[in-house]
């Protein structure tokens, strides 16, 4: 086996571990209630970590993602409750928009060559403050739309429900999943993230993909901000304070590697389905607090980062060493 | 000491804060009215050096960290645990020299655990810090267990709120800290040989100097700042709060860090510039306060700051003019 | 030979300056279709400035390119490729974690229904390295086939979108000798094909054994273009070191100077790909020189002993003891000193002051707490400044600022501070002006009367004579020959760097 998905096949025996373990402890976990639950909790974090997987694997790091979904968040709920824009039609203005910052973004880490980190962190500053200013408070969103498609689930056999935001994570992983695999700009992000020089020399076009990689992080942010309005009927500045963090670490523990060129958007769905797990096992221990949650990531995250460390540079390319002179 | 380490770019900076508190005081005339009341100072400059002292503290820590072409993104999530630390610590009634000394014990391991990933393992900095800034909150919680735990140990509280000759402490103890840390680091040999890591690490090998150990002191320390300000955290409110004690402190420290020109590309760096752009973060922040405008300015005011500091420090952009003007040169000639 | 056959790439009066400094000063080269033709030249000939600008990869600023009779002009490698120049690097320049079809394909793949058509994709992946005779799962990440299938990779990749001219950049460097030969079938197919091949090396073998025409460059210059069949070995040696033997025949050697005490001795010092197994006694107050082609092992074995590349076998003993040098840290400790070859890059650090720079070794040994004052500093730093005549206007300028050859005896002075017994200086006269140049040599003679031992690396062997009381002739990674006394001539040193000693050049074709 190629020693590079040894973390996505890691990743994939933990989880079904620690969900063996889980049920032989509470056998109310092994259900499509608590599966389906699983989905429309996690969704808005699923989604986005789908855009920080194609930033990741590029080489790149997204931190303004938790901030893009509060100011979509804002956004649509100030146009749908101030303007009484159908929300059919906000939709796509907003989600225009969170594109067009991410390709600001993109635009500015490979012409000016700044490093993703610092620009991806004055857009969340740009994007947290602009919301803050947009509104403070939440705003709750009252519209028929929202009540239809918060009561739209498909029923799963054993009473669970796949609800249409949960559907709409899974369904942004099948498409990413498609893109990254099979399109020739999936083939660009992996490029660029094997080797930015080499790619450039071998005709990708680098400049156009990292554009788009930061369009589509920020796109999917939007997404995940609309998501999260329809979870949490409102739109609210601080939404998803932190949620990058918790995005990258579902991308890590998902089998990609930070430093880019390897890595999975199906792997990021059971980073993501880890961390939903650890979360559902506190809640039903009861006697567990909340803040487990976080150490057993930061474990898992070190965990994956200590493993790829081992299997990248024990056998890395020879050609990172320094030649003979 | 004068002119050791201050590089002429010493007048951008102060430069800069005088424009910030020019325009402070154009918004809100009030601005530098200082005055003495309780044996004490009051005002809105004070506010600035006050409210400004923990990010201060953790460019402290941060400057000789970015120096080294590194960067330290759990120092928020430490600052949470230092603070936690201090506070329980304080509720089962330990003296102070004791709740202090385990507060900075917990920093510093932090700060070496993450200098051992990124010396021992060879993993980036970036990566390594990451794992700390993700799990650290949850330490915290876990020390304190959840809740908010106050404390009222009154010699704990003063660190946070007393005043020494009408200085607001936590001000006095980022100054001790930083004129420490500048002599340290000009006195002894640490600042020529941080300096010559991040310029040229082949170079620093090849003339034998001891980088892993170096850069595993520099992280402790980086953790050490970073429980300094979580205590003053901790004793400014009087108890540890685990979800918000620091929380994105870390990018103030590395803002502060960068507007005190040290680049992150790592080379020649000032612990007081640093620390003075600590202070020009905190005096727009404590200026959108006083003149009325919602707090939430602060965010975008801080974007554009990022943005013309990245601007200004691009060498790319010569490039771009540069290229740009080729090409429409050799397209006239088409 | 196919000297009747045209020129598909020419390139006439071509110039490229860097600054002040003249990387390439009118060179006229033309490749032909149906020839290898081998490029020459030690670092800092200009080899890779030529490439680079055959390429696009810099711009050209002063001369012509002429592709198939045509001016052509191109500002990216992209572009170049387009117009049928591809290139083949040293260092593999593919993407090791992609497939090793997406690397074939990758700005080009076949597409159905705006999707990738992996199906397509791999039968013609596989149809391309047939030719090559390649039989390898394409679907397999490149990174898990060596350096040589990696290579052809490459090859085929070039070939297929370029097709004219085909641009080998020292492809031989990791091969071990088997591949190097399937390499060589390769090339030779695509030679008759009627391909113009570049082929960059180090190694004579390979020149004589796969080249038409060869071509040298030193210094920026056109020495020459010959067939092959009109060259020895040893006249290609004297047009790469720049060697008019008439003149310089019979050379004074460094007198016979009393050699001191034994200081230290290798004995079967090696590290496994790098450098085999060497004895060497260094005494005090001599300088060894060493001369060696480019590839020959010389740097590797300075980087060897200096620890940078810990040794893996054989024992050190300096006055007698027994010791180990595991780092540069431990090197320091014994009191070495090792000026780099790539001054930029492992030598000066750049942004810090002459003061600095100098300093930096000494209080590297004395630790962290035992700093120098300023003043002590800029004492030492003002004496070598003196002492060396480091032309700066002040000893705070950042080193970078400084000339090549200022830059040298900064990093000369940052190790004399700290007082070595032994000195190990590769290529210390590379790129600097006749000035310092001269100055440096006189230099090496003046430590070596003051007692130190001396290791220099060098291409410029009338230097070499001029200075050392041994030579070391390094070749395929050992030492070939030691020469002494009379033998010190830079004659011999061409012979024997040329492998004459065993086989004379006319038994080469």
């Amino acid at each position: 086996m190629n020693p590079r998905y040894r973390p996505l096949v890691a990743t994939t025996i933990i989880f079904i571990v620690a969900y063996v373990i889980c049920v032989s402890q509470y056998p109310g976990m092994w259900s499509t209630r608590v599966l389906g639950n699983f989905l429309t909790d996690n969704a808005f974090l699923g989604i986005a970590a789908v855009g920080a997987t194609f930033v990741i694997i590029s080489g790149g790091i997204d931190l303004s993602v938790g901030a893009v979904i509060g100011l979509t968040g804002v956004i649509t709920a100030i146009m749908i409750t101030r303007f009484g824009i159908h929300p059919m039609v906000v939709f796509p203005v907003v989600l225009v928009l969170a594109a067009l910052f991410g390709a600001a973004m993109g635009a500015v880490i490979h012409f000016l060559r700044v490093p993703p980190f610092i620009v991806t962190l004055a857009g969340m500053f740009l994007a947290r403050g602009l919301a803050s200013v947009l509104t403070q408070d939440s705003i709750p969103i009252d519209h028929d739309f929202y009540r239809l498609v918060s009561s739209l689930y498909y029923k799963l056999p054993g009473g669970g429900r796949l609800s249409a935001i949960g559907l709409t994570m899974l369904l942004t992983f099948a498409v990413c999943g498609f893109i990254a695999h099979k399109t020739r700009f999936g083939s660009y992000v992996y490029a660029i993230g094997g080797n930015g020089v080499s790619a450039a020399l071998m005709g990708v076009p680098v400049g156009q993909t990292t554009v788009a990689i930061y369009a589509l992080s920020s796109f999917l942010g939007g997404l995940s901000g609309i998501v999260y309005s329809l979870y949490t009927s409102a739109g609210y500045p601080l939404a998803a304070v932190g949620i990058e963090l918790d995005s990258i670490a579902a991308v890590v523990i998902g089998g990609t590697l930070l430093t880019g060129g390897y890595g999975f958007v199906f792997g990021t769905l059971i980073g993501v389905m880890l961390q939903g797990l650890v979360q559902t096992y506190i809640v039903f221990d009861g006697t567990l607090s909340s803040w487990w949650t976080k150490i057993a990531i930061g474990f898992l995250l070190f965990m994956f980062i200590l493993l790829q460390n081992l299997v990248f540079n024990s056998q890395g390319p020879s050609r990172l060493r320094k030649g003979p002179a | 000491m004068k002119s050791l380490s201050l590089p002429n770019i010493f007048s951008h900076q102060i430069l800069a804060l005088l424009g910030v508190l020019a325009i402070n005081w154009l918004v809100f005339p009030g601005f530098f009215d200082v005055t003495w009341k309780d044996g004490r100072l009051f005002g809105s400059l004070i506010d600035v050096i006050n409210r400004g002292a923990p990010v201060a503290i953790l460019a402290i820590g941060m400057t000789p960290i970015i120096a080294t072409r590194g960067v330290d993104l759990s120092v928020g999530a430490v600052m949470a645990v230092a603070g936690a630390v201090a506070a329980t610590f304080a509720v089962s009634g330990h003296p102070l020299v004791v709740t202090l000394a385990a507060a900075l014990a917990i920093g510093i391991a932090c700060g070496l655990w993450n200098g051992m990933l990124i010396a021992f393992l060879g993993i980036q900095p970036f990566v390594a810090t990451l794992v700390l800034m993700v799990a650290g909150r949850g330490l915290a919680q876990l020390i304190t267990e959840g809740s908010i735990v106050t404390f009222s140990d009154p010699q704990l509280i003063f660190i946070g709120t007393g005043s020494v000759l009408g200085l607001p402490m936590p001000a006095v103890i980022a100054f001790v800290l930083m004129l420490a840390a500048h002599l340290f680091v000009r006195r002894s040999a640490m600042g020529l040989f941080i300096e010559a890591i991040g310029t040229n690490r082949s170079a620093a090998t090849y003339t034998g100097l001891r980088s892993r150990s170096l850069i595993l002191a520099i992280y402790g320390f980086g953790g050490f700042c970073a429980g300094v300000a979580g205590i003053i955290a901790a004793a400014d409110i009087r108890g540890a709060d685990a979800n918000n004690a620091g929380l994105w402190l870390e990018l103030d420290a590395i803002l502060a860090v960068v507007i005190g020109g040290t680049s992150l590309l790592g080379g020649r760096f000032s612990i007081p510039l640093s620390v003075l752009g600590a202070v020009i973060i905190q005096a727009m922040n404590t200026g959108i306060l006083v003149s009325g405008f919602p707090p939430e300015f602060n965010l975008i005011v801080k974007a554009g700051v990022i943005m013309i500091i990245l601007i200004l420090q691009s060498a790319r952009i010569g490039e771009v003019v540069a290229a740009f003007r080729t090409s429409r040169q050799s397209q006239g000639k088409k | 030979m196919t000297e009747t056959s045209r020129a598909v790439l020419e390139a006439t009066g071509i110039t490229k300056t860097f600054g002040n400094h003249t990387a390439l000063r009118n060179v006229d080269i033309a490749f032909r279709a149906g020839e290898v033709h081998a490029l020459l030249g030690e670092n800092g000939a200009g080899k890779s400035t030529l490439i680079k600008i055959l390429t696009g990869a810099y711009t050209l600023e002063q001369g012509t390119i002429r592709l198939d009779g045509e001016p052509v002009s191109f500002s990216t490698p992209l572009q170049a490729q387009a117009l049928g120049i591809g290139t083949v690097y040293q260092e593999v320049n593919l993407l090791p974690n992609m497939t090793v079809m997406d690397n074939l394909f990758i700005g080009r793949q076949p597409r159905r229904f705006g999707l990738v058509d992996k199906r397509t994709m791999e039968r013609q992946a596989r149809e391309i390295l047939a030719k090559y005779g390649l039989d390898i799962d394409v679907r397999a990440e490149l990174s898990t086939y060596s350096v040589a299938v990696q290579q052809i990779i490459a090859i085929a990749r070039a070939v297929e979108l370029s097709g004219k001219v085909l641009i080998l950049d020292e492809p031989t460097a990791s091969l071990d000798a088997a591949e190097v030969e399937k390499l060589f079938d390769i090339v030779r197919r695509l030679r008759d094909r009627g391909l113009a091949i570049v082929f960059i090396t180090h190694f004579l073998d390979q020149v004589f054994a796969l080249s038409d025409r060869v071509t040298v460059l030193r210094n920026g210059q056109l020495i020459g273009t010959r067939p092959i069949s009109d060259i020895n070995r040893t006249e290609l040696v004297k047009m790469m070191l720049g060697k008019d033997l008439a003149l310089h025949h019979g050379d004074i050697l460094a007198e016979e100077s009393e050699v001191g005490e034994t200081l230290m001795s290798f004995r079967g010092y090696g590290l496994k790909g790098k450098v085999q197994p060497l004895d060497l006694d260094i005494h005090k107050g001599e300088v060894i020189g060493v001369a060696g082609l480019l590839g020959s092992g010389r740097t590797e074995m300075a980087r060897v002993l200096f620890g940078i590349d810990a040794a893996d076998s054989g024992r050190l003993s300096i006055d007698g003891r027994e010791t180990t040098v595991r780092s540069p840290r431990d090197a320091v400790e014994l009191g070495f000193g090792f000026c780099p070859e790539d001054r930029k890059l492992d030598g000066i650090f750049g942004d810090l002051s002459v003061r600095e720079n100098i300093v930096i070794a000494m209080q590297a040994r004395l630790g962290w707490f035992r700093a120098l004052s300023r003043d002590e500093q800029l004492e030492i730093a003002g004496n070598y400044i003196e002492a060396l005549d480091i032309r700066t206007a002040s000893a705070e300028l950042p080193v970078k600022l400084l000339s090549g050859g200022n830059q040298q005896k900064v990093i000369l002075a940052r190790w004399l501070a700290t007082d070595p017994r032994f000195l190990i200086l590769d290529e210390p006269t590379r790129g600097i002006d006749v000035g310092a140049h001269a100055e440096i040599v006189r230099m090496i003679s003046r430590l070596r009367e003051d007692g130190l031992a001396l290791v220099v690396i060098s291409s410029e062997l009338d230097e070499v004579v001029s200075y050392s009381s041994r030579v070391v002739v390094m070749r395929d990674r050992a030492i070939a020959a030691e020469l002494h006394g009379a033998d010190i001539n830079v004659q011999r040193i061409v012979e024997t760097i040329a492998g004459n000693e065993t086989a004379p050049a006319e038994a080469h074709p």
